[in-house]
């Protein structure tokens, strides 16, 4: 459990870490909090000829707000959000499922990019993420683009980036999910992969009676099934609008199975726990309109 | 010992071993580095449950820059002998595959380089040619005809068969009332150490021998085992343990073959080698317990008492019988009525060999996988004769004026009082209010259940309990084997202060402190002023065969060493200032740093001028008397001896006594277990330390917790292995950790001059089926298997869904 021989480069700034990228595309890794790189490379599953520690590239650890949208840097730890007060009142969502994330001393170290990179199909930043109709900010020495997170995660360990940019920042949608969030998820023990994450959120309009919401089920399949949607009536009956919302998300899925869970269990729990955070964040937020 | 206010033992005196290991100064078998020139190992694995090895081809491996070189199988062949077990099947166990692999993770070669980098380079460069086999991992599967067959010359993978009869189990299973029949599989576990294994062997040409650093445990039996594999004297091959351990719960036994294999490398390549085990290999290749099959039926009458019990025991002991297998399945074997009056007994133990790691010593070493079918049994006969679970096992206790005890199959029950246990156990629990909030919760369709288990934890085992392994004519013909002796040395060095030395290689139970403790006593000296050494040395400290560091055998065994070494001490201190105070040695008390007169504390002189004069002035002492104060004693408790014609022997010291019962409710929707309450009851004799005891019983039960819920070393049918990670083996953490309730109570032991006995197996044992009890009444199932995974116990909640 040795890593295979790399080379080792820590830029002092972002135009050198580029510069890397753009010299050796795929045959670089990025290091941020290492939570995920650092077993693989132990591991030799993975085997970069160089890995790029951008840990000096301070104006990556900033959180900022940019209009409507919360712009988490490549180097903000998953305990900078949980220590955040602008994090909690602005992405409420997000903070819940980082309580599943691992443990305090791994949160310390680990960033909410560098999930976004590895991509596996049941973490939870990726998930909430996707749910909430967020982006990724892709850099390169050509080029600055912002992905859609529905483009950009692309399956199991798969996404968008190209060989030479990197993720500099993760840009979450601050008017959603204010008013009534949920996340909830089922997992052998505390802080491991979720077998089954749900996430839902839902807001009324101010300007009418109009609604939106989102429902992301996480671990279910290769990747994140999520629903979005809205309307101008909020619906009459919440419980029953929720079990459409879910059956429309979950038919035809053919869960994962392995060791832990098998393709039952998931059905079972992407139906129970859906239902259950989505009905959640509808009472919440509609729930007034109701009364 | 009977005035405990006036003593340090049974008092709570911090542990002394803390400073070192809070502060980082403790060092392991990683920081060592004794000698110059040491080169690093990494082994190449099979990747392959089964293969022939058709050929190996290092020339590249060699060639790499920093290797200095690459020793194989065959190679090594030429040096060895194989590893010898107390199993008469005719199949050879080297610690490096020769012409086969057998398992997953099996070494196929070694590799020495300057770094462990190079040498993992190096080992990827290594081409194996494998000719692929069927594999079979499964123990029942094992067996049919049509099985792939480990060792041909064994003739099939069936290696070991042996029946048993105490009493007349027939006419009690013709006479009962009811007979509870269980067949279930219990998984494989690991007790997964902080600290993986590591070793430093060291060949020398002249004078030829061996020295090998490392986190060996013991048992000490394996010395002289392994200084046959190397084809040398037992005083050519010096074993070192390192004073601090990283954790054991027996593993580190199953270390020894690593310590021949890097022993015959080292003279082969002609350096000191290195080898520190990383936590792939420590879960895919150092040792577990065992996967079972097994079957129980227990005979009871009309009125709960239980008359009769047949084991069928399945032991998946893997790919080589490892000695001291099969040891795990004879562990409990003369205790095989746990703490019950119950007389007639049949035993049959089968052990299969299969593409699994091999077994060995792990925490509870047998005795989970046996309470799991005796204390399912007894929950599912008082299901069966609407008898309280509790209730049913106070029928069947051990009388408490009835101790000493034997038990139909030799065991020598110490002491104890079981009723009194249960009592406190449902006191604690508030069983009545447990009971009706059960009935509240089934009334509104909630899944509810409370679970109960009580059973007798041996310690300090009879080192002849193996051999019941063989027949009554085989003993007859290999020669008596019995005991379980422990050594301890105290001395007093010329400034009057003490060193003790253990042979008993603690992995952080907090020995040191207790043997302090004693010694403190006898001397009228502090703890914190004594120092003990643990650092075993085979080359020049007393040890016997049944050194070592398992079976609960410190507090049983060891601790009567400390005190007959400290006290013989004492009474030469004694003697010797008898004739500077000029008073009978029988007046002289040691106190304070002091002997003085008994009853006039003003008069006497420091312990260091007393033992100033044993080494200043040999001349000036006694007639007779011996020079200097060192002592050893080596000493074996006569209660174990060699096993009789009948297959009954004495297999332990002391039987601890625990009773635990958890109330929990299962949420149908997810499968997740909710424990309500958990609660524990321990006898283990007067208690030395209470630190030690609650640390050991918060330890026991974390790792039974982990049995019971998540932990299994999963191989798939092909017998790829699954679990190599602590993110597929799942441990728990602090935070998956119910609160548990702990209260003890003491029935002192005969066995030793403290009234202890042996305790930090007995939660690991019984958590995972008091669980099992727990959820099997919440869901009104007789059937039950572990671990108590989400999904398993799901489905169980949920029969009617279609397990997609």
């Amino acid at each position: 459990m040795k890593p295979a021989a790399f080379e080792y480069c820590r830029p002092d700034s972002l135009a050198e870490a580029l510069a890397l990228l753009s010299e050796y595309g795929d045959e670089a890794a990025v290091l941020a909090g290492g939570l995920s790189l650092g077993p693989l490379l132990n591991m030799r599953m993975a085997r970069p000829e160089v890995v790029i520690d951008i840990n000096r590239l301070a104006d990556l650890a900033r959180i900022e707000r940019d209009g409507e949208v919360l712009r988490l840097g490549a180097l903000v730890r998953q305990a900078d959000v949980l220590a955040s007060a602008e994090c909690q009142d602005l992405v409420p969502l997000l903070v819940a499922a980082l309580g599943h994330v691992g443990h305090y001393q791994t949160r310390d170290r680990g960033t909410l990019a560098g999930s976004a990179a590895h991509a596996d199909p049941s973490a939870e930043v990726p998930l909430c993420l996707k749910t909430l109709a967020g982006a990724v900010e892709l850099t390169s020495e050509r080029q600055v683009r912002r992905v859609p997170a529905d483009d950009f995660f692309q399956g199991t360990l798969t996404t968008a980036r190209a060989d030479d940019e990197m993720i500099t920042a993760l840009l979450w949608p601050t008017d959603r999910g204010r008013q009534g969030f949920a996340f909830e998820e089922v997992s052998e023990r505390r802080g491991d992969f979720a077998i089954v994450a749900a996430a839902a959120w839902a807001e009324r309009h101010d300007y009418d009676e109009g609604y939106r919401y989102g429902l992301g089920l996480g671990g279910v399949e290769e990747w994140s099934l999520v629903s979005r949607g809205g309307g101008r009536r909020a619906p009459e009956d919440l419980a029953e609008f929720a079990d459409e919302v879910i059956a429309g998300v979950t038919e035809d899925i053919e869960p994962m199975r392995d060791q832990r869970a098998s393709a039952a269990y998931r059905r079972h729990l992407a139906d129970h726990l859906g239902r259950k955070v989505l009905l959640r964040a509808l009472e919440t937020a509609l729930g007034e309109v109701q009364s | 010992m009977g005035d405990r206010a006036d003593s340090w033992v049974g008092r709570a005196v911090p542990r002394l071993e803390d400073a070192a290991l809070l502060t980082g100064n403790a060092r392991f078998i990683d920081d060592l580095s004794p000698l110059p020139g040491i080169r690093h190992v990494a082994l190449l694995r099979s990747p392959h449950p089964h293969a022939r090895i058709l050929g190996i081809d290092a020339e590249a491996a060699r060639a790499m820059p920093g290797v200095v070189g690459v020793v194989t199988g065959a190679e090594l062949r030429e040096h060895l002998n194989p590893l010898a077990s107390a199993v008469r099947a005719p199949m050879a166990y080297y610690p490096i595959a020769i012409d086969k692999v057998r398992y997953a993770g099996e070494p196929v070669a070694l590799v020495a380089a300057e770094d462990r980098y190079l040498a993992e380079d190096a080992a990827e460069a290594i081409e194996v040619d494998y000719q692929p086999l069927d594999a079979v991992v499964d123990p029942l599967a094992a067996l049919a005809t049509e099985a792939p067959v480990l060792h041909e010359e064994a003739g099939g993978n069936l290696v070991h068969h042996r029946q048993f009869a105490y009493g007349d189990p027939e006419a009690a299973f013709a006479e009962a009332a009811e007979v509870v029949r269980l067949a279930w599989r219990y998984p494989r576990q690991s007790a997964t150490p902080m600290e993986t294994y590591g070793a430093i062997a060291h060949f020398e040409a002249a004078p030829e021998r061996y020295t090998v650093w490392s986190n060996f445990q013991g048992p000490f039996i394996l010395q002289p085992l392994m200084a046959r594999a190397l084809g040398i004297g037992g005083n050519q091959l010096r074993l070192i343990a390192a004073a601090h351990s990283g954790g054991s719960f027996g593993i580190k036994q199953g270390l020894y073959p690593y310590l021949v294999l890097l022993a015959a490398a080292s003279r082969l390549l002609g350096c000191p080698l290195k080898w520190v085990e990383d936590r792939l290999e420590h879960l895919s290749a150092s040792s577990s317990a065992a996967d079972r099959a097994d079957e129980i039926e227990a005979a009871f009458d009309g009125e709960g008492h239980l008359t009769g019990l047949r084991f069928d025991n399945l032991v998946n002991v893997g790919a080589y019988v490892r000695a001291p297998e099969p040891a795990s399945v004879y562990r409990m074997h003369a205790a095989a009525n746990g703490c019950y009056r119950v007389r007639h007994i049949a035993i049959q133990n089968r052990l299969v060999t299969t593409n699994k790691l091999p077994i060995g010593l792990n925490r509870g070493y047998g005795g989970p996988q046996f309470y799991f079918g005796l204390e399912r049994a007894m929950d599912l006969a008082a299901r069966r004769l609407a008898i309280d679970p509790a209730e049913i096992r106070r029928r069947n206790f051990l009388a408490a004026d009835g101790f000493p005890y034997e038990g139909p199959a030799g065991a020598i029950y110490d002491s104890g009082d079981y009723g009194k246990g249960l009592e406190m156990l449902l006191e604690i629990a508030d069983y009545p209010t447990l009971r009706a909030r059960r009935d509240a919760a089934r009334a509104e369709g909630r899944l509810f259940g409370i679970g109960l288990a009580a059973g007798v934890e041996p310690s300090g085992s009879n080192m002849a309990y193996v051999t019941l392994a063989q027949t009554p004519e085989e003993r007859e013909k290999a020669g008596g084997r019995s005991g379980g002796v422990a050594c301890a040395s105290v001395a007093m060095d010329p400034s009057g202060t003490v060193t003790v030395h253990l042979d008993s290689t603690p992995a952080g139970q907090g020995h040191a402190t207790v043997a302090a403790q004693i010694v403190a006593d006898a001397l009228g000296l502090r703890p914190e002023q004594i120092q003990v050494d643990t650092a075993m040395d085979t080359g020049s400290g007393a040890w016997s065969l049944a050194s070592g560091n398992y079976s609960n055998r410190f507090a049983a065994i060891v601790v009567g060493a400390i005190a007959e070494s400290a006290g013989r001490i004492a009474g030469k201190l004694k003697a010797v200032a008898a004739e500077l105070l000029e008073v009978a040695a029988d007046d002289v008390e040691l106190a304070e740093g002091r002997a003085r007169i008994a009853g006039v504390p003003e008069q006497g002189i420091a312990l260091g001028r007393v033992a100033a004069a044993t080494h200043w002035h040999p001349a000036g002492l006694p007639d007779g008397m011996a020079p200097g104060l060192y002592d050893t004693a080596l000493l074996n408790p006569a209660v174990l001896d060699a096993p009789d014609g009948a297959d009954r022997v004495a297999s332990a010291v002391t039987f601890g006594f625990l009773c635990d019962l958890v109330a929990l409710e299962v949420e149908r929707a997810t499968g997740r277990l909710r424990i309500e309450r958990y609660a524990s009851v321990h006898d283990v004799g007067r208690v030395l330390n209470p630190i030690v005891v609650e640390g050991q019983v918060r330890g026991g039960f974390a790792h039974g917790f982990g049995a019971a819920m998540f932990e299994e070393l999963a191989y798939d049918q092909d017998g790829n292995f699954l679990s190599g990670s602590f993110a597929d083996y799942l441990c728990p953490t602090s935070a998956d950790l119910p609160p548990l309730e702990f209260a003890n109570y003491e029935t002192a032991s005969p066995q030793n001059p403290f009234g202890s006995k042996g305790m930090g197996d007995g939660s690991s044992m019984l958590t995972p089926v008091v669980l099992a009890n727990a959820v099997a009444d919440a869901l009104d199932l007789d059937e039950v298997e572990l671990p108590l995974s989400l999904d398993r116990v799901w489905r169980l909640a949920n029969p009617e869904t279609d397990g997609r």
